[in-house]
């Protein structure tokens, strides 16, 4: 089993479910990065999921578009933020998901990725522009280098490619909430939530099931957790408190641990 | 089907698009197959768009280029001022098919979404328009005429402000708005079954073109040459010729202020594989694969990818692709119009400095074909610009 469907099997048999916390890598510099991720540990994060920037993410709202604009600034490589995982990873026991999109691996080459992404000790990938069906040499060379790759699943997913992705995807399945890019939302909708029930038939007994998008308050986090997910992520919510005091990190490193305790603290039963 | 050319293509695309894109296929091929579908496409091609559009033999430019002889095939003159309504009735009329009632797309130069919001206005659908800013400013009177057509046009700000970023902002809407919005791709870009529809819906460029040719020359063109920049015209030139061997296909790409410079948008001649809006295909990228920012006179080439089915063609070497820079371009701009008095796109005076280029090394008796995708209206104040002329 690997290290992030652990901590999923941890936490369930606590009766808890898991906090897994966005951000960009880069943002606002690459040197801020392992300051950040710490911070968001302190604050009780299960998993870190670590963004490397791309010029078009297509599946991102104004927030995270913002955020990779300012770590591209910074000149930050996909090399570099696999380099500041293994830093984390000395630093924390935590997971690492690392989430972009396809071109930036596809350039690295493959097999170079994941011989990276495994001497950095990086448990995931997340690549939300890469189907189940273009994943083939993808999943070939994270299972040749013991990566989880986590699949997507999206309101319009029918059932039967429900079956297929669950059956491709590793570590958890990354539930879409809503028809939209990512980015905080004032409520989590009751579509959201009827989503979430019927995807756990397929889910249950085989793969932890966590929704992102829209995510971005503790209230959200208990609804969607009441409705049966084994966990959330939450992204967009961090990089707003990273954009906001980019000029004060201090102030920025305390508003994030705070934040994650109280989102936290609603994954507790 | 998984829509690939060899290797390119694809459907590289967020998992929320998957149903939709599957479901466009399926409606495409069962409108494919409908007789009535084909009725009332043909109907609006040429009661509402005027086709067929002349093959004309340019005698005049002929005589100056003292070679081949140069036909054009006569985009410039379809309804809208381009070769885009082609494409943008056929899916329209698919959009309505499937039931839904808004639909939004992306521009360049603005001949796109001017030809949207034409097909929209007509077959009754809402219409938005994404456009960057910069090509907003470089094309205000094709803003102002979607505006006219009643289409809204949202400006996007991010990154390079051009076609790219409108294309992201786009797909952005599409996975929002997906129940009632169809998303109205202007080239052979995208995800499968954007390439291959889009291609299709231009074949008609093609089919009349190879027609008329063998009416007046009564043997097939020696060279075909079309501009590219996603490359429709070029898709739907080249084609019905692919299986013709004594065909000869160019694409010209545009090659900006010099390939050496950077500053272009050749994604043929200077990009590498790469996976890029739904792709996979030749991208102009850098490094670590960080899509680069282009540059070209002409809006519309303004691109920083190419459809997947020329990176195959390229690969087979069936088809040839070239560049003009953007000062050949607007030199190429000024003859026709001078010679011929046709005021040709930006767009497609790179497949003419080419063609011309072609024509001159070739005897005679040969024959070359340009598309001459638009017309150059909408480029008036550019090529001012350019040549640093007030008006």
């Amino acid at each position: 089993m690997s290290a992030i469907s652990e901590v999923f099997g941890k936490l369930k048999a606590q009766g808890n479910g898991a906090l897994v916390g966005y951000v960009m890598a880069g943002d606002p510099t690459p040197e801020l990065t392992p300051l950040i991720a710490g911070a968001l540990v302190r604050g009780g994060i299960d998993i870190l999921e670590l963004g490397i920037p791309f010029s078009d993410p297509i599946a991102d709202g104004p927030t995270i578009q913002a955020a990779s604009v300012r770590a591209l600034k910074a000149k930050t490589t996909p090399k570099m933020v696999l380099e500041t995982a293994k830093a984390i990873k000395k630093q924390h026991n935590i997971p690492i998901a690392a989430m972009t999109y396809y071109n930036p691996v596809f350039k690295m080459g493959l097999e170079k990725f994941f011989t990276l992404s495994k001497r950095s000790k990086v448990d995931g990938v997340i690549i939300p522009d890469l189907p189940m069906e273009e994943a083939a040499d993808l999943k070939k060379a994270a299972v040749a280098s013991g990566t989880d790759t986590i699949f997507l699943a999206a309101p319009s997913t029918t059932n039967e490619r429900l079956t297929k992705i669950v059956a491709g995807t590793s570590g958890f399945l990354y539930l879409v909430s809503h028809f939209g890019v990512t980015g905080a939302k004032t409520a989590v909708a009751d579509s959201t939530l009827s989503l979430v029930k019927r995807v756990l038939p397929f889910t249950a007994g085989r793969i932890p099931l966590a929704v992102g998008f829209g995510v971005s308050k503790p209230e959200h986090v208990k609804r969607i957790l009441a409705a049966g997910a084994d966990g959330v992520i939450v992204g967009s919510a961090f990089v707003n408190i990273i954009a906001a005091d980019q000029g004060n990190p201090k102030e920025m490193l305390a508003k994030l641990e705070a934040t994650t305790k109280k989102l936290k603290q609603a994954t507790l039963k | 089907m998984d829509g690939k050319y060899g290797k390119y293509g694809g459907r590289f695309v967020p998992e929320v698009l998957m149903q939709a894109v599957t479901e466009l296929e399926e409606a495409y091929t069962e409108a494919q197959q409908d007789a009535k579908f084909q009725q009332e496409l043909n109907y609006y091609l040429s009661e509402y768009a005027g086709r067929p559009t002349p093959l004309y033999y340019a005698e005049n430019l002929t005589r100056k280029v003292d070679g081949a002889k140069i036909y054009l095939k006569r985009e410039d003159l379809a309804h809208g001022g381009a070769h885009k309504i082609n494409n943008t009735l056929g899916q329209a009329l698919l959009a309505k098919r499937m039931g839904k009632t808004r639909v939004i797309a992306e521009t360049g130069a603005g001949q796109h979404g001017v030809a949207t919001a034409m097909a929209a206005a007509v077959l009754g659908l809402k219409a938005e328009i994404y456009m960057g800013t910069d090509d907003m400013a470089r094309q205000r009177l094709n803003v102002f005429r979607m505006n006219l057509l009643g289409a809204k046009v949202h400006p996007v700000e991010a990154g390079s402000k051009t076609m790219k970023d409108a294309i992201n902002d786009a797909f952005r809407d599409w996975v929002t708005n997906l129940q009632n919005t169809h998303y109205l791709i202007g080239s052979v870009v995208g995800p499968h079954p954007y390439p291959m529809m889009v291609r299709d819906f231009q074949c008609v460029i093609g089919n009349e073109l190879r027609a008329e040719c063998l009416q007046k020359e009564a043997r097939l063109p020696d060279a075909v040459v079309a501009c590219v920049g996603g490359g429709s015209n070029a898709a739907g030139t080249f084609f019905p010729f692919e299986d013709e061997a004594s065909v000869k296909l160019y694409g010209v790409e545009a090659a900006g202020e010099g390939l050496e410079t950077g500053k272009h948008a050749a994604s043929l001649g200077a990009g590498a594989e790469g996976v890029f809006h739904g792709m996979l295909t030749y991208v102009l990228q850098d490094a670590e694969g960080q899509i680069q920012n282009t540059h070209s006179v002409s809006a519309g080439l303004d691109y920083p990818g190419v459809g997947p089915e020329h990176s195959f063609l390229n690969a087979l070497g069936r088809a040839e692709y070239a560049c003009a820079t953007d000062k050949e371009a607007v030199d190429a701009f000024l003859a026709l119009s001078q010679t011929e008095g046709i005021i040709p796109a930006l767009e497609s005076s790179h497949a003419l400095a080419f063609g011309m280029k072609l024509a001159k090394k070739m005897k005679k008796k040969q024959t070359v074909v340009v598309t001459l995708s638009g017309r150059g209206d909408k480029d008036v104040e550019s090529v001012a610009k350019f040549m640093g002329a007030k008006i």
